[in-house]
């Protein structure tokens, strides 16, 4: 019990966000009369915020060591530059394309390391001169045009979706699309099967675990937000390769961050650098591996934005660098360091692209779009700190 | 009868979950040192941090009364105000400003010119020279805090209470990273400052000061006053204060061990480290030295002797450049490029800065025990989370770290429970050679006498101990064999009967002015 009274109290911004995501959901659902919902919005959204999510989960890292990495957004432009004239210009096939568009990502993250990790540049700057580089890259790639259109099968990336197979299958033809349910049906057996397994092994060590009513409670939950969302999308087109290309990343940072010793030095740099190192951590490869990461995030982005963009545009990815960083911390991530999650980034990522879409529905212009979100970065991170510092006098 | 200057009454004051304090007496008369001890957590501080308006009148129950008339602070300005100055265990100087600068932060003599104020530097100056001058330090105002010592530094922030007028002054452990010489310095001044009728409030661990300097000493133990001892009535010993303190008499400070001590298990020979900064400035030279399986060891020295730096570079080259020398470990050279390596092979090194470079305060004491030893709950990378538990719980009860449980952030533990976390984290590790870098700095007696206790078990388990301490009592109460450094040199190994306080300060002394005579660096 002690456990997860810890736990909520230590999420407790987290739960937070996302009770705010949810209102803001019911919000824009009365007044939009209900457009906010409708299916093919519900699809939009996941499609206008993919990359965003991406970035977000890639910069939570640089910002569990306390750092941030500005040249997020150029980077984004310089693969995408390098995806249109590789494709556009030089013809080149798709699957070279993608795999020298991940591999510039890693060789950009192995240039911005060397400058943070070896010769000790605060991130900060060096990210910052990567941002004017890449950017003005970009530019010389491009020579200030855009390209378009690109392949076909490079914009199924960012707006394909999987077809419903089963229906093919069965022959019965159906407004919703049974692939889609079925998908996510099993994965609340999935959850539900987690869940159960990890109380086995917590009893089988004799600890305390949760009782079965309050896993039950928990998955039924859960599995109602996978539910409603699939059954939205499944009145659309199904499940888009975006949200599978999140979902994995989401559940594969999670598990990095929260069950391996590298997540678990990550997460110590943050709390105090000179500890870990006297811990025996080699904080210098961990911080050169997570501006690697960070880059080769980047690059996936990149490859997202531009298929979804369908043109390399110079002026790709502009500002993508604040979205990420504003993402984390709307999250519940700490500024210093130390503190943070993959599902609080995502949270936080979901919430601009909701407060986007819906302000955009109910026709505010973007400029007083951009107040809005300002605001709510604010707000939230200081109701946080307001908050933490009554509890603690 | 002397007039009262500070009366507080039935202070309570309640954290979630905790009663810190529980109706808390405490009197202090006008121009005494009054001393306030008491174990670590027993809530010295939370009684100071009430005093001073850190904990705003509203938060706690019960009454001040200073002056004669009942206060209610809000803040730390309130209670300047009234001429009531706490000085913390950290310093609260930024080392990047002058002496003035700090003196008069935000306090500074400054001319109004519509919204801007502008500092007076020659006022300023003048001021901090006479200020200076009143506790006896000669420094330029110019000089940086950075450029002089932690006692210096201790006597600007004396300096700057003075500067506020101050007539009640709190020294929360002033001597706590002081040597001895140091230390001496401040009792003289805080003698000096009772003289010119500044009532002093002064939180301590270390009794033998506390015995030597105070009028009146109040005991607190788990948050209730046990009683005041006053100069001249009462029995005024360090034994009976200690009594008073743990709530039963202390026969022995030093837990008593049968010494069986095995072969040579760890020997380091010939070693020089350079400064990390400047490279070709030795800090340690030529140094050798070796230990035992089941011996405890002592790095005797005054500040900046070297102990520190030599056992860090020994621990992974965690300090200094150009480091060269030979490390044996049970008979083999081994090389310890990094600490992962040093750790892999045995050796553990746990730092004197709790705080600063040993733990991670805002994770919880399961994640800062296992940190350095994370390969043995892991397969393949992953961590099994209940087996990381489950030794985490181990610990917690084998080293009786008071705690909510083990997932209390390891940041709100008091300073003895965060040593022994970080030695949890040092068995855990599981070395042979285990280096603990004043283990006892600021913690309390109780606590003190438990990590004696457990470096007496471990090297009954045949490990070996290097016990580096400024407190030259536990290193005689507690070592085997003591090697004695000065200026980045071993300059003795005592053993058995040569182990006195007088022997080494001797050694240390005769150093010193051979060192000066033929002038050699």
């Amino acid at each position: 019990m002690e456990q997860i009274s810890k736990s909520f109290k230590s999420n407790i911004r987290q739960y937070g966000m996302i009770i705010v995501m949810v209102v803001l959901v019911i919000f824009f659902y009365a007044t939009t009369g209900g457009k906010f919902v409708k299916p093919m919005n519900v699809y939009n959204i996941i499609m206008q915020n993919g990359y965003v999510l991406v970035l977000a989960i890639g910069m939570l890292l640089p910002i569990l060591i306390g750092t941030i990495d500005l040249s997020v957004g150029s980077v984004v432009a310089v693969i995408g530059s390098i995806a249109g004239i590789m494709m556009y210009r030089w013809g080149q096939p798709v699957w070279l394309t993608l795999i020298v568009c991940l591999l510039c990502g890693l060789i950009i993250g192995i240039w911005q390391g060397f400058w943070i990790a070896i010769v000790n540049l605060p991130p900060f700057i060096a990210t910052l001169g990567g941002m004017l580089i890449f950017r003005g890259i970009t530019l010389v790639l491009l020579k200030g045009k855009t390209l378009a259109p690109l392949p076909n099968s490079y914009v199924q990336i960012s707006s394909g979706y999987i077809p419903d197979y089963i229906s093919r299958i069965t022959g019965r033809e159906s407004s919703l699309n049974v692939t889609t349910m079925v998908v996510a049906v099993l994965l609340c057996i999935l959850v539900l099967l987690g869940e159960l397994r990890t109380r086995r092994q917590k009893l089988k060590y004799g600890f305390q675990a949760s009782g079965i009513g309050t896993i039950l409670f928990k998955v039924i939950l859960i599995s109602a937000a996978i539910l409603l969302v699939s059954w939205r999308l499944a009145l659309y087109k199904g499940i888009p390769f975006v949200l599978i290309i999140v979902g994995v990343l989401a559940v594969f940072y999670t598990f990095i961050l929260n069950n391996t010793t590298i997540g678990r030095h990550i997460y110590a740099l943050g709390g105090n650098a000179r500890a870990a190192e006297l811990s025996g951590i080699k904080i210098r490869n961990v911080r050169y591996g997570i501006f690697i990461n960070m880059a080769f995030m980047s690059a996936a982005a990149g490859i997202v934005f531009s298929s979804r963009l369908n043109s390399a545009s110079p002026l790709a990815g502009q500002n993508f660098e604040m979205d990420a960083i504003a993402s984390c911390y709307l999250g519940g991530a700490s500024a210093s360091g130390g503190i943070g999650t993959i599902m609080g980034a995502l949270v936080g990522g979901l919430i601009m692209g909701i407060l986007n879409n819906g302000m955009s529905l109910m026709g505010i212009s973007s400029d007083v779009q951009q107040v809005v979100k300002g605001l709510v970065v604010i707000f939230a991170v200081a109701s946080d700190i307001l908050s933490k510092t009554r509890s603690s006098k | 009868m002397e007039k009262i200057l500070l009366e507080m009454q039935s202070i309570i004051k309640d954290f979630p979950g905790v009663r810190a304090l529980d109706n808390v007496n405490f009197q202090v008369r006008e121009g005494e040192v009054h001393a306030l001890v008491g174990e670590n957590g027993a809530g010295k501080s939370t009684l100071m941090n009430i005093l001073s308006g850190w904990y705003g009148f509203g938060t706690y129950e019960g009454k001040i009364i200073y002056d004669g008339k009942e206060c209610e602070f809000h803040s730390l300005t309130d209670s300047e105000k009234v001429g009531i100055v706490i000085i913390h265990q950290e310093l609260g100087l930024i080392p990047y400003l002058s002496i003035a600068e700090n003196m008069f932060l935000g306090n500074e003599t400054a001319r109004k010119v519509g919204l801007l104020k502008i500092i007076d530097w020659n006022e300023c100056h003048n001021k901090t020279i006479e200020m200076l001058n009143r506790v006896g330090l000669d420094e330029n105002p110019e000089t940086l805090i950075k450029d002089i010592g932690v006692g210096k530094q201790q006597m600007v922030e004396i300096a700057k209470a003075m500067a506020k007028n101050v007539r009640l002054l709190i020294l929360d452990e002033p001597t706590a990273s002081l040597n001895d010489q140091d230390s001496e310095h401040l009792l003289e001044l805080i003698r000096g400052l009772k003289e010119k009728g500044v009532t002093c409030i002064i939180i301590s661990h270390k009794l033998n000061e506390v015995e030597k300097i105070a009028d009146a000493i109040t005991i607190i133990r788990d948050g209730t006053t046990i009683e005041t001892l006053y100069k001249g009535i009462d029995e005024f010993t360090q034994a009976r204060v200690i009594k008073g303190m743990v709530g039963r008499e202390m026969k022995d400070r030093y837990p008593k061990r049968v010494p069986k001590i095995g072969e040579v298990c760890f020997e380091v020979i010939n070693w020089n480290v350079d400064h990390p900064l400047f490279e070709g400035k030795k800090i340690i030279e030529n140094a050798s030295f070796n230990i035992r399986k089941g011996e405890i060891v002592g790095f005797a020295g005054l500040m900046g002797s070297g102990r520190t730096e030599l056992a860090m570079s020994v621990f992974g080259k965690a300090y200094g450049k150009n480091i060269s020398g030979t490390i044996i470990k049970n008979g083999q050279e081994i090389v310890l490029d990094n600490i992962s390596d040093a750790i892999s092979k045995g050796i553990m090194y746990l730092t004197e800065d709790r705080k600063g470079s040993g733990l991670n305060a805002i994770d919880d004491i399961r994640h800062n025990i296992t940190i350095a030893n994370l390969q043995t709950i892991s397969s393949r990378q992953v961590i099994n989370q209940n087996e990381e538990i489950k030794v985490a719980e181990e610990y917690r009860d084998r080293l009786a770290i008071r705690s909510t449980g083990i997932w209390q952030t390891a940041g709100t533990l008091s300073g003895g429970n965060q040593q022994k976390v970080m030695l949890s984290r040092g068995l855990f590790a599981n070395p042979d050679v285990l280096i603990l870098d004043e283990p006892t700095r600021g913690i309390d007696v109780g606590s003190k006498y438990e990590i004696y206790s457990f470096m007496n078990k471990l090297v009954e388990e045949e490990k070996a101990v290097i016990f580096i301490s400024s407190e030259m009592p536990e290193l005689l109460g507690m070592c085997d064999r003591i090697f004695v450094l000065n200026d980045g040199h071993i300059i003795a190994e005592l053993t058995g009967s040569e182990i006195s306080q007088e022997n080494i300060m001797e050694k240390i002394l005769t150093d010193t002015r051979e060192r000066s005579e033929h002038g050699t660096n």
